[in-house]
């Protein structure tokens, strides 16, 4: 079986546990555990090939073209490593089983657990250092989620956002080092980047690279300096602790020095910063486990402090320190998930976890006692358990550290100050809680837990005593195996035995016991009522840490509050002043000499832009306080552009713009009665002296940069049009819009055919628009003041003496009866004459927009002369169907080409000859622009119709507003008139 | 007439800018179709000014001389219509914003006394 198997189990489980019910407790077990099992047994299978072969890949491509694939690579290491996780996942699916209460949400919990495991695993067996950091990642992602699995809790939160802040910036640091690394060697494969050590080591990039690793790698592994995340990950759910905080997530930080360990390890740099940090981390987790009043706090600096020997260990660039620390990661994550267990079950069964309230629980839990006393014992590094195999080889290998005199003597006082606070902690945690009078005031009655609660935490102690005692006959093959396929060649010889004779580290480890012992008798009174860690107490990491995420905060505040502004103006200059740069930047080189000689000079065109560049001023000045005005002027400035168009060659552009302009117009008006007054002389009167003058010079800031704008622009525009175009794409377009397209128009052509797909894309905007505008009208709440009819509506009701017209009358009454017999026969012709540029355009101007816009214009018409009411009483426009029949027709074109097996949106076209009728030529492309038509009324009619709604839904609302109002005021007066009588 | 054609994208441009950058929502949406049509203008300018040679063929085998650019042509009809689309977008949002906030100035407040 492929090793990608091992990978995607866990995530598959995930997302089945995800859709599981809240309470489907047991299912949610069964499925994780089964996925634990399984993984565990395809990874065990595994082994013999791994040992054959050394190492088994599987590669599946994902982007060969930037040197990513989803490599699966298992050797010596990742085998024990995956087992490691598999196996631990398994015991801890059992244990949570137990552990978590009825009413939490047990499936989301598995979810999230069984993600993380595939994510772990992921990490274990990348072989391609890209995906390790997204799988690494990953696996901060669901630690943040399982953290803070009881988001109820204040603690979880915070804990749960600190662990990732502090890894994921981490996990962004180890990117860009392996970045760096893919660099380097050319390539981001795993064998290949563990071949090239020479190459990574000599290049001037490895220190960067290296202390991007080493960020990477120590935050995960909670090290100093970023060791203070993990007792705050405390607050998870106790499984989380035992199989993240202990076992496996804090273990990915020296998984991956040890990874790349064969192409990082071996210099001075190396030394200092992963050794140092290593061996602050070692003496400080120790001495604060000490002091620490919460189970699982001892055990979460015991964590760090034991993280840090492996550090240390993989610092001292020695090939059997090496293997005294793989070896390690396997005792500590067997001995520490088994006390982490122990913890969990005391608060599971008293309901406290707090040291200085435990005693005594030896009468009524003892057999957690006693496994908890073996873990610890281990912990402590007792002969004949495993924890003292790993510790005797560390404390051999800071005797053999060569260098100056202060770290050769040095670094064995700090690893025996190191085994005394072990002693020290591991001592308490023992006779604090189970020895002694039993405790009077636990909020719940110990007992001791379910059977099946306790069995992995026995099968870990268990293995503790076996690989304590016959060490060679049990890790030892495996990790042989796993240390050759990290050091390859240099693989040393060792011997793991538990007797090595008199030596050296026996003397340090007796040493370490007895004054461990005294230390904890001297501590005994002081302990119960320290509640800090003296000395250390004030350089407490969380703390930093907040204040750093506080200062951060204010710092982002204050660059929002000078960098950014919400006001528009503001915004539009700057967009304004960014646009024009940008323009500038191609023309530094300056332009090419003008080569094409000018049209003649016609006064006519001069008269037109006359007029048309009089309109845009005169718009632009009359646009706040005169706006008819200043939308008539606008209007024509678009007439003058649209007949600009006619002039030069473009009659369909000049079509389109006279209809557009039409519309838009009818749109504008509609809109400018809900808009409030504006008179310059209020304005002029309620502004001070100050607010004058800065608007006078605000206005002069303005009129430069317009007058800068429109400068430049005529100028690139001139320089533009003397100079010859160069060779576009446009003679493809006219040569083959006949023989291809089979349309004369050869606008036509492309936007219906050789373009069709933009088209498409464009009429389905512009009908996304169009139901835009209708959903924001239908919460459309108009201004109070602009409610009531406009004044010329009133006295043109008073006039005619008709408030509300009948919509049943044949015309439209009063003064608007001839324009509405009018429009009344103009709606078929403008009809015809719609169809008739609908079907023209392919050959000449015209075409679906013109035709549509025509056909709304015709619509719109009806609404303006007779009124809203009026025009609806005869049909019901339903603008809604016409745009989706438009979508429908014109997606159904482009598909029917499926059916003759050829490309989206291909024309195809049937040309008969019939009688009477003479010659035809069908197409999907007239099916495609008749889309386009439906389309455009559709959405134009929706647009204008839905505004007009709203002067009637305003009358109505305001009357319906008017008579509540009026009945309670009849009530409230009612006891004012009966007050005196009373 | 290159001269003039210029000079009528610049003062279409000049008036559009300037009400862009004016506090009144009604401002902003003529500058806006002040502009649309001056960028429109340009981008048709691309394919140079000619007279009475629409893109309409006439013959199987046409000559590209001898014919306007149609890209540029087919390009803005589009920009036409989108343009017309935005417009009312605008103008929806702009009556929405003046009933909620009361005010037609773009920030949706009246700007405060400094």
């Amino acid at each position: 079986m492929s090793p990608v198997w091992i990978v995607i189990l866990p995530f598959v489980g995930s997302l089945c546990a995800a859709v599981l019910p809240s309470h489907a407790r047991n299912a949610a077990v069964w499925l994780a555990g089964a996925v634990a099992l399984a993984c565990v047994t395809l990874t065990f299978q595994l082994y013999p090939q791994v040992v054959s072969e050394g190492v088994v890949r599987t590669v599946l491509p994902w982007v060969p073209e930037l040197g990513l694939d989803f490599t699966f690579r298992v050797d010596g290491f990742a085998w024990l490593f995956a087992m490691l996780v598999s196996v631990m996942g398994a015991l801890v699916i059992l244990y949570a089983r137990y552990y978590m209460a009825a009413q939490d949400p047990v499936p989301r919990f598995f979810a999230f657990f069984l993600a993380f495991m595939g994510a772990m695993l992921g990490v274990v067996l990348s072989g391609n250092l890209i995906q390790l950091v997204v799988f690494w990642e990953l696996t901060s992602l669901t630690s943040f989620m399982l953290i803070a699995y009881w988001y109820h809790r204040v603690d979880a939160r915070r804990g749960a956002r600190m662990a990732l802040t502090v890894t994921a910036a981490g996990g962004l640091c180890l990117l860009a080092g392996m970045l760096i690394l893919g660099h380097i060697v050319g390539s981001y494969d795993l064998d290949v980047v563990l071949a090239s050590g020479d190459l990574i080591r000599t290049d001037v990039w490895y220190l960067p690279a290296l202390v991007l690793v080493a960020l990477g790698a120590l935050t995960k592994s909670a090290q100093f300096p970023f060791h203070f995340w993990l007792p705050h990950a405390m607050a998870a759910p106790t499984p989380v602790s035992v199989y993240l905080h202990s076992a496996t997530m804090v273990k990915a930080g020296v998984f991956l020095l040890v990874r790349l360990w064969p192409v990082l390890a071996g210099t001075q740099a190396w030394f200092w910063i992963i050794g140092t940090s290593g061996l602050i981390t070692l003496v400080l987790g120790a001495y604060a486990a000490i002091f620490q009043r919460d189970m699982k706090g001892v055990l979460a600096y015991s964590t760090i402090s034991h993280l840090g020997l492996i550090t240390l260990l993989l610092g001292l660039n020695s090939s059997l320190a090496l293997i005294a620390a793989i070896f390690h990661i396997m005792n500590h994550a067997t001995f520490k998930a088994s006390l982490f267990m122990a913890a969990g079950m005391v608060d599971h069964e008293t309901g406290t976890r707090d040291l200085t309230r435990l005693s005594g629980l030896y009468r009524a839990m003892p057999i957690t006692t006693t496994l908890a006393m073996v873990a610890a014992a281990s912990m402590a590094g007792v002969p004949l358990l495993n924890g003292f195999l790993s510790k005797e080889m560390f404390f051999a290998e800071t005797i053999f550290v060569s260098g100056h005199a202060v770290t050769r003597i040095g670094l064995p006082v700090l690893a025996v100050i190191w085994g005394i606070f072990s002693v020290a902690y591991s001592l308490r945690f023992i006779l604090q809680v189970f020895f002694g009078p039993p405790a009077q005031d636990l909020p719940r009655k110990p007992h001791e837990p379910p059977r099946w609660m306790l069995l992995p935490s026995a099968l870990l102690v268990l293995a503790c005593l076996v690989v304590g005692m016959f060490p060679a006959a049990t890790i030892g093959p495996f990790l042989d195996t796993a240390a050759r396929s990290v050091l390859g060649a240099y693989m040393p010889s060792y011997s793991l035995v538990v007797w090595h004779g008199l030596n050296l580290p026996l003397v340090m480890s007796l040493v370490a016991m007895v004054v461990g012992t005294g230390l904890y008798l001297a501590l005994g009174k002081y302990q119960q009522g320290a509640a800090v860690v003296p000395l250390i107490n004030r350089f407490d990491g969380r703390r930093l840490f907040e204040f750093a995420i506080q200062k951060l905060d204010a710092l982002a505040a204050w660059l929002m509050r000078w960098l950014s502004t919400e006001r528009l103006q503001v915004q539009l200059l700057l967009l304004i002043c960014a646009v024009f740069a940008i323009a500038l930047v191609p023309l530094h080189k300056g332009l090419p000499a003008g080569n094409m000689a000018g049209s003649a000079f016609q006064p006519a065109f001069a008269l037109l832009w006359l007029v048309g560049a009089a309109c845009a001023v005169g718009a632009a000045t009359q646009a706040k306080y005169h706006r008819l005005a200043a939308l008539s002027l606008a209007g024509g400035a678009g007439l003058a552009t649209a007949m600009t168009f006619v002039w030069f060659s473009a009659p369909d552009l000049a079509l389109t713009q006279l209809v557009v302009e039409v519309v838009t117009v009818v749109l504008i008006l509609l809109g400018l009665r809900w808009l409030p007054p504006r008179y310059a002389w209020i304005d002029d009167a309620l502004d001070s002296f100050g607010a004058r003058v800065r608007a006078r010079s605000r206005r002069l800031r303005d009129l430069a940069l317009a007058s800068i704008a429109g400068v430049s622009l005529a100028m690139l525009s001139y320089a533009v049009l003397t100079r010859q175009a160069g060779k576009g794409i446009s003679h493809f377009f006219i040569e083959n819009s006949l023989p291809l397209g089979g349309g004369a128009n050869v606008i036509n052509v492309i936007l219906v055919d050789f373009r069709g797909f933009d088209t498409l894309g464009e009429i389905t905007v512009v009908g996304i628009v169009a139901l835009t505008v209708f959903a924001l009208l239908r919460r459309f709440r108009p201004a109070p003041e602009s409610m009531e009819p406009p004044p010329q509506q009133r006295e043109q009701d008073a006039q005619t003496g008709m408030a509300a017209p009948d919509p049943h009358a044949p015309l439209p009454p009063g003064p608007m009866m001839v324009p509405g017999t009018l429009v009344q026969l103009l709606l078929p012709v403008a009809g015809m004459v719609s169809v008739f540029f609908l079907l023209r355009g392919h050959n000449e101007p015209g075409g679906g927009f013109v035709g549509g816009l025509i056909m709304a214009t015709a619509i719109i018409l009806q609404y303006l002369v007779g009124g809203t009411a009026w025009a609806e009483s005869r049909t019901r426009i339903r603008p809604q169907y016409w745009i989706g029949a438009g979508l429908l027709c014109a997606a159904g074109a482009g598909i029917s080409a499926w059916v003759a097996t050829r490309p989206f949106l291909s024309a195809l076209a049937w040309h008969e000859t019939l009688p009477v009728i003479g010659e035809l030529h069908l197409s999907t492309v007239l099916l495609f622009d008749l889309g386009v038509y439906f389309l455009v009324i559709g959405s134009t009619v929706l647009i204008l119709v839905a505004l007009a709604h709203q002067s009637l839904r305003a009358h109505r609302k305001s009357a319906a507003q008017a008579r509540p109002e009026a009945a309670a005021g009849g009530v409230a007066a009612l006891p004012a008139q009966a007050g005196p009588e009373g | 007439m290159e001269i003039v054609y210029a000079l009528a994208i610049g003062v279409l441009t000049g008036s559009g800018v300037w009400l862009l950058l004016r506090p009144r929502t009604f401002q902003v949406i003529i500058g806006f179709s002040l502009l649309s049509y001056a960028v429109n203008l340009f981008i048709f300018g691309m394919g140079r000014l000619v007279v009475h040679l629409p893109p309409i063929i006439t013959t199987l085998d046409p000559d590209p001389t001898r014919f306007d650019d149609p890209v540029p042509q087919a390009l803005v009809l589009t920009a036409i219509v989108i343009s017309f689309a935005t417009t009312a977008l605008f103008l929806v949002v702009l009556l929405a914003s003046r009933g909620l906030t009361g005010t037609d100035h773009v920030d949706g407040e009246e700007e405060p006394e400094p």
